[in-house]
């Protein structure tokens, strides 16, 4: 039985040791100016926690077969209460390995977080709602103008799902769109918020995800490096059609997003 | 020996929670169960901290807390104090001569339970008449309160003020409406332990029940006067 | 004269019942209680399974045709998510460890005649009955059970029309909860007490096994904990039905305005974890006090590190109570905040570390004897071991913005709570059924039993770590419409064939269950060899669990292999060691 557990065990750890180490499935290719430095801590966690897995499983598997019952032919076993140098050790090397990368990890938290975004972004307001991704863009008078709750009417289309507050000057050049567009290489700042319950907007190649919280406008900001489509995927539940609430996000050249941006504030005149 | 049975925490619970120490086999046993009791109520009363607790927190939280406005996309604050009304004193001063009667009760109770300490245990000698009805009265003090705290809910509706009007009303609904809760809940715990002697129950049982419910009642006091207290004062 | 002997016969006033009624229905008698709580978390377990069949049936057949239930509808498998969730949480991993085995074994290893509130005990077992069949009744209501998931966050769960089972559903549903947390209030009172007060004469705390001390811990989690749940509760039942708005800003819902403003839904996180993480530790304390007794036990060995342990689980304790915050990273909450709770999160992975290498340091150079509850105790180990490694990447905000919400976190959490807890109750099973129905339950059952559940576990949840780092969300009821999720299907196809296996594998251990009750080889006192207390006693216990005689207490509870003794084991009781000692 020792030694079935033995095999089991160490097969077991090998066998879903092997996926992760193939990287058979495994994160998207990144495409943000964030992304390689997250991947590069997530490798470093990786490695080593990989390493106290595997050390952990194959120790428990051997001793499991090393310490099985013989009958006769095993000693008696060790009369020992524990070793109070061995506990002080691995306290104090667990402690290190834990809170070492935590702290390695917190400047990059602290880079993607602490700080604004930086002046000249791209702004982009993120509207989720039961089922549903809206984008509004402030127009030339980079404004975003008032929206109002009552005013919400999704059949009058994305400035009307929004509840846009014609009213307000700062309104008329605003325009929402089904599909976000920016451009390469420049950071965007997203203004998060959501209509009816929590929603989170997640862009899993740009290593993206933050809950829009009704009540609440939060900024984030990210940088897209790579040109190409990107799924959204809504990331809390919301309600019966979370599974299908995504959207697409379009990262393209300047002068395509130019051209864009031109085409829908001229449908705005 | 009491000494090797325990270790030294719970000795010195013991003597914080009123061991009468080593008297006749009757009384021991008796100091058992009350210190028992005892305990079993402060662990209790912990888990009722912390409801109230946590109501405080969402209260501190939800009064600092901006919103969205959406019209001009900026957060502001809107919490409108609510305007106390004063018959909450007089509700107070109620409580307070209740948890007055309520300790007399207890004394009495005590006293009844040990004749044996009747002139030894400062604890438990006061200057009470004997043959008081303390607890009855703590009782009635109790619903009066609990009927005070009715007409203030009263007064309050007529002022157009209900559990939904706004941030303020509904936490002060539900702080004294969970705090007048707990206290019908002591009221009841007095009737049962007045029923104790009718009952035929021995002397010590009714030592124990006033006892505890004595100790929940002031602790129900105090908490009320905290809640006046977070109401008017907390920023 | 020993106070505690007076405790007995004072605190153990009631004579044995007698009626039927008395001895099995409103029992006073912890072993009896225990028991009910037992099967109340095993009916529990059995519903909560068969919802989690139906979830893994419909993720890989979405259009599939059920008998007696017809196709699943994506509000529906949300419904069986929740509900799963909320069972299992609470009727099974809070209640079968504690209330189960807590209420029947302390006041025995402890060498007391019963728990020190009987009437108390009995009424905290009847209202989580309660609260069961109340969670039960919200299937049965018009929109049917809730669907915002056991979290319940609000705005979706304080909307009635956020949802179909949002209705009538989700107000049963807090309802139940709250008769929990009151049930489980009660307990952690009757079990702090009892542990503070009414230990045998030599029992002190260090001298208790490692299963009371994790009793009484996660008594003080809980009696902590479930206030804050309770308030929670109240407060989102007031903004379902009094139109407070205690989590609900100014929101629309289904284009009309919902008649709320200036709430917060974060505050529902802060309250609703602040409960929630000392939870998930209630869930798995327990198990770490009882692998700690069984591999000190069939490895004839002392725990290694005894007080280490002690120390390790009041840190996880007090720690569990700083770390909330870990669960909201990508909530809207401050990102300083966040640093500051991820800091706590991973010092809390150093008290695991340290029981995991006490664990392994006892049973190096052991003597291992693999009986059934060694099985899954060795199997605790490496189950805790895999869902604990998970822990530092989602400790890591930085990490967490891509893992929070998909399927690594619920592989992390089933592995530990939903697979690494329960062995620790199928481990106690097995340790405690020849106490407690003086038979054994049979041997080579138990041997398959355990092999289905290891292996079939592992292929239920590891694989959940690769769809997370794919970006596979949760709580999604299809995996249709987003393309990057149609590579996934396979996996989730793997694992749902592992789960047919691994749930009929469960039905070889209630048939063992039932049938060694009347069948099993007849046990004697202490079969196992062990050296804690409800070993000296008759089986099953007599009412008083020791039949007027009350033990005295003269060793720690890991005597085994004791140089120079005539066996490899010295009861508690036995005064032998008093010289050495």
């Amino acid at each position: 039985m020792g030694l079935v557990l033995l095999v089991v065990i160490w097969l077991i750890t090998f066998i879903s040791g092997y996926f992760f180490i193939a990287k058979t499935w495994w994160l998207p290719a990144g495409a943000s100016v964030a992304a390689a430095g997250i991947d590069h801590h997530f490798s470093t966690t990786y490695i080593l926690m990989g390493a106290v897995f595997v050390a952990a499983q194959v120790i428990l598997g051997y001793f499991a077969w090393k310490y099985r019952d013989r009958g006769s032919a095993s000693p008696q076993a060790q009369y020992t209460h524990g070793n109070n140098t061995l506990e002080i050790t691995w306290t104090v090397l667990t402690l290190i390995l834990f809170v070492g990368l935590n702290f390695m990890s917190s400047s990059i938290w602290a880079s993607e977080r602490f700080r604004p975004a930086a002046p000249g972004a791209v702004q982009v307001e993120v509207t989720g709602m039961q089922f549903a991704w809206y984008f509004r863009y402030p127009g030339p008078d980079g404004k975003f103008g008032a929206t109002k709750p009552e005013l919400q009417d999704a059949s009058a289309g994305g400035e009307g799902a929004v509840g846009l507050d014609t009213t307000d000057p700062a309104s008329k050049d605003d325009f929402v769109t089904g599909t976000m567009y920016v451009p390469l290489n420049r950071e965007v700042e997203v203004i998060l918020r959501a209509e009816d319950v929590i929603h989170s907007f997640f862009v899993p190649a740009m290593r993206f995800k933050q809950d829009a919280v009704p009540g609440l406008a939060i900024h984030m900001h990210f940088t897209p490096i790579t040109i190409g489509d990107y799924e959204i995927a809504c990331s809390q539940l919301c309600g019966l059609g979370h599974y299908k609430m995504h959207g697409i996000l379009k990262v393209v050249s300047q002068e395509e997003y130019d051209k864009w941006l031109a085409a829908r504030e001229a449908e705005k005149q | 020996m009491a000494s090797t049975n325990t270790t030294a925490a719970v000795d010195a619970a013991g003597v914080l929670l009123g061991d009468h120490g080593r008297l006749d086999s009757g009384s021991a046993e008796f100091s058992v169960r009350l210190r028992r009791a005892r305990l079993g109520l402060i662990v209790g009363l912990t888990g009722i901290v912390m409801i109230f607790v946590s109501y405080s927190s969402a209260y501190v939280v939800r009064k600092g807390l901006p919103t969205l406005d959406p019209q001009t996309g900026t957060l502001v604050h809107d919490w409108l104090p609510l305007q106390l009304p004063n018959f909450l004193l007089v509700n107070t001063l109620v409580l307070l001569i209740s948890t007055l009667t309520m300790e007399f009760a207890r004394r009495q109770a005590l006293r009844d339970a040990i004749p044996a300490m009747a002139s030894s245990d400062p604890a438990t000698s006061g200057s009470s008449t004997p043959g008081v009805p303390w607890l009855s009265l703590t009782a009635i003090l109790g619903l009066s309160f609990l009927a005070g705290q009715w007409l203030v809910w009263r007064e309050l509706a007529a002022g157009g003020f209900y559990v939904s009007t706004s941030p303020s009303s509904s936490f002060f609904y539900l702080l004294t409406g969970t705090h007048g809760v707990h206290l019908l809940g002591g009221i009841l715990a007095l009737m049962a332990a007045s029923a104790t002697s009718f009952l035929g129950q021995p002397a010590e049982s009714r030592g124990v029940a006033v006892d505890i419910t004595a100790w929940y009642w002031h602790f129900m006091t105090f908490l009320w006067v905290y809640i006046l207290c977070l109401l008017e004062f907390a920023h | 004269m020993a106070t505690g002997e007076f405790a007995a016969h004072g605190a153990h006033a009631h004579a044995a019942p007698t009626s039927w009624i008395r001895r099995y229905v409103f029992s006073l008698d912890h072993k009896v209680i225990g028991m009910q709580y037992y099967f109340l978390a095993l009916t529990a377990v059995f519903v909560g399974m068969m919802l989690s069949l139906l979830m893994r049936i419909h993720l890989i057949w979405p259009a599939a045709s059920l008998p007696l239930l017809g196709e699943i509808k994506p509000e529906t498998y949300l419904s069986l998510l929740t509900m799963h969730g909320t069972i299992m949480v609470f009727f099974v991993l809070t209640t079968a460890p504690q209330g189960g085995f807590g209420n029947y074994f302390l006041p025995i290893q402890i060498g007391a005649p019963d728990m020190a509130f009987p009437v108390l005990n009995m009424l905290s077992f009847w209202v989580t009955a309660l609260a069961f069949f109340v969670m039960i009744a919200a299937f049965f209501v018009v929109g049917g059970a809730p669907l915002h998931g056991w979290t319940g966050y609000p705005p979706l769960s304080a909307l009635q029309s956020a949802g179909p089972g949002e209705g009538l559903g989700a107000d049963l549903w807090i309802i139940s909860i709250a008769l929990f947390c009151i049930g489980a209030l009660m307990s952690a009172l009757n079990f702090i007490t009892t542990t503070l007060d009414m230990r045998a004469k030599g029992m002190t705390m260090m001298r208790m096994p490692l299963t009371c001390w994790a009793w009484f811990i996660t008594a003080i989690l809980g009696l902590l904990a479930f206030g804050v749940l309770l308030s929670a509760g109240i407060l989102l039942l007031l903004d379902r039905n009094a139109g407070t708005s205690f989590f609900v800003p100014l929101v629309t819902i289904n284009g009309q305005l919902a008649g709320h403003k200036g709430g917060s839904p974060l505050l529902w996180q802060h309250l609703f974890w602040f409960f929630g993480h000392p939870e998930v530790y209630i869930a798995i304390l327990p198990a770490m006090g009882l692998c700690s007794q069984l591999l000190s036990v069939f490895s004839r060995k002392p725990i290694f590190g005894y007080k280490a342990m002690v120390y390790a689980m009041l840190s996880i304790g007090l720690l569990g109570f700083m770390v909330w915050g870990h669960h909201m990273f990508m909530s809207g909450m401050s990102p300083y905040t966040a640093f500051a709770f991820s800091v706590m999160t991973m010092a809390i992975g150093v008290p695991s570390a340290i029981k995991t290498f006490n664990w392994l340091g006892t049973i190096w150079r052991g003597r291992l004897r693999f009986t059934s509850p060694m099985l899954f105790a060795l199997g605790f180990v490496s189950l805790f071991v895999s869902g604990g490694i998970s822990g530092p990447f989602l400790a890591q905000p930085v990490l967490d913005i891509q893992l929070h919400d998909t399927y690594f976190v619920v592989g992390h959490f089933h592995l530990i709570m939903g697979v690494a807890s329960i062995f620790g109750i199928f481990a106690a099973t097995y340790y405690w059924f020849p106490k407690m129905f003086g038979r054994m339950m049979n041997e080579s059952l138990a041997r398959w039993h355990f092999f289905i559940s290891f292996i079939g576990t592992y292929a239920i949840f590891m694989p959940m770590h690769y769809l997370g780092m794919a970006g596979h969300l949760r709580r999604y009821s299809q995996l249709t419409e987003l393309n990057y999720l149609h590579g996934l299907v396979p996996l989730q196809t793997f694992m749902t064939y592992a789960a047919f296996v691994t749930i009929a594998g469960q039905f070889i251990f209630l048939f063992n269950l039932f049938w060694s009750m009347k069948f099993g080889k007849k046990a004697s006192d202490n079969p196992w060899e062990a050296t804690t207390l409800e070993w000296t006693t008759a089986t099953p216990p007599p009412h008083d669990n020791f039949g007027g005689h009350m033990p005295v207490v003269h060793n720690g509870p890991y005597e085994y292999s004791v140089p120079g003794q005539p066996r490899d084991f010295v009861m508690q009781t036995d005064p032998a060691l008093a010289k050495a000692h």
